[in-house]
């Protein structure tokens, strides 16, 4: 089933289901946002997409990413109120990741330069959430397509906190790293050096599986959670990448 | 803690996940916390990730992921209380307690608590005491509510004992 609506005047199809920030991304709107990929479902945190949508001669302001499409509807990508709360959103956000450059340049895009928030993270329990924004792109992510589960947000309010159970070292981690490229203001960290995977936040250290000819190729436990996931023989990543 | 029990508390719910909140409320009503054996159980027992019940424990302030006393004292702080002298109160509480304030004594009998407002503002400052509501507290009150459950939990071990 298709819907027919209009993105700026413009006349747009979408399948049923699909929400209005992809739509409109995909036929060369921009949007911005912080929380949203299309590969995980929305979650509506950053409030960056705002748009403005005019259904039946109602309008309101929302999140265009868990806004599903419906026929008939106008939406506004921009306009000079979008813009104003958008710089609101940019202004608490720029307060909560102060030293992330995506975010210090999304915000001088939008006219914010320095926010008059303080940062909650003054406070000792939030010490170590940097410049975490609590997204949940990494949560999303690590349950969604890597399925493992190894991340969760816990506590709620000022408290609320990204991390793995009990913030010990995450057991069912495979230190695959999607949180750490997923992550849009680079709080996580992810490195491999002497054929060690160490994923920093969440102090995730795993040695790494070599390869016939000596090459560190992943941590045992990804290329067992692989192996195990796509049913590939025992001795697959044994072979040098050319010879599989 | 016995596993058996928590094992009877997932079984009576027939191991649904959608059950899980009810399960940790009742292993809290039982353990009075939430022991981390009884939430590893938990999630394997109903298929669910230990990060989500982690969540959801840490979620709710009424779930609690230390051990909590036999009795539990909460001092009212809401603003009524507060000006009448609630803080005196805590203090007071820590005295005799020998803990601070949201700790629990190593006997495991006695948990001092802060809540924000109970919403009987006329009878403050407001001391609940195992469900009990005291209004109008004073410290040298309180001094001898504390007393007197401290020597009824003493006879009550030296009972138990016998």
């Amino acid at each position: 089933m298709s819907v027919t609506f209009s993105i700026n005047g413009v006349k747009v199809e979408a399948a049923t289901g699909d929400n209005v920030l992809d739509t409109a991304r995909t036929n060369g709107f921009e949007i911005p946002s912080l929380c949203h990929h299309e590969a995980v479902s929305p979650y509506g945190a950053c409030r960056l997409c705002l748009v403005e949508i005019n259904k039946g001669g109602r309008k309101k302001i929302t999140t265009s990413c868990n806004y599903e499409v419906l026929d008939g509807i106008d939406v506004k990508t921009d306009s000079p109120e979008i813009h104003k709360h958008r710089a609101m959103v940019l202004e608490l956000i720029l307060a909560e990741a102060p030293k992330s450059e995506q975010v210090q340049a999304l915000a001088a895009q939008y006219g914010v330069k320095q926010s008059r928030f303080a940062n909650a993270k003054n406070d000792e329990a939030q010490k170590d959430r940097d410049n975490c924004i609590l997204c949940g792109l990494c949560t999303r992510v690590c349950s969604e397509i890597v399925e493992v589960n190894a991340l969760t947000f816990n506590g709620r309010g000022d408290k609320r906190g990204v991390g793995s159970p009990y913030l010990e070292q995450p057991q069912t981690c495979i230190a695959c790293g999607a949180c750490a490229w997923v992550c849009p203001t680079d709080c996580i960290g992810f490195s491999e050096e002497d054929g060690v995977r160490k994923v920093h936040r969440w102090g995730r250290e795993l040695p790494m599986a070599k390869d016939e000819n000596g090459r560190p190729v992943a941590p045992v436990f990804q290329l067992h959670h692989f192996k195990k996931r796509v049913g590939l023989p025992d001795d697959f990543f044994k072979k040098a990448p050319g010879s599989r | 803690m016995e596993m058996n029990k928590i094992d009877a508390i997932i079984d009576r719910y027939n191991k649904a996940p959608s059950a899980l909140l009810a399960i940790m409320q009742d292993v809290q009503d039982q353990e009075r916390y939430l022991p981390r054996e009884a939430m590893d159980r938990i999630a394997q027992q109903l298929s669910v990730p230990i990060a989500r019940v982690y969540q959801m424990a840490t979620f709710f302030e009424s779930f609690h992921l230390e051990p909590r006393g036999k009795h539990i004292c909460t001092v009212c702080m809401g603003t009524a209380c507060h000006v009448r002298g609630a803080t005196r109160l805590v203090e007071a509480l820590e005295r005799d307690l020998e803990i601070a304030s949201g700790e629990t004594t190593k006997d495991l009998q006695f948990t001092i608590e802060e809540v924000n407002c109970v919403g009987a503002c006329a009878l403050g400052p407001l001391v609940i005491i195992d469900g009990e509501y005291h209004g109008t507290m004073t410290s040298g009150r309180l001094g001898k509510l504390v007393k007197k459950m401290k020597k009824a939990s003493a006879k009550e071990d030296a009972g138990g004992d016998n």
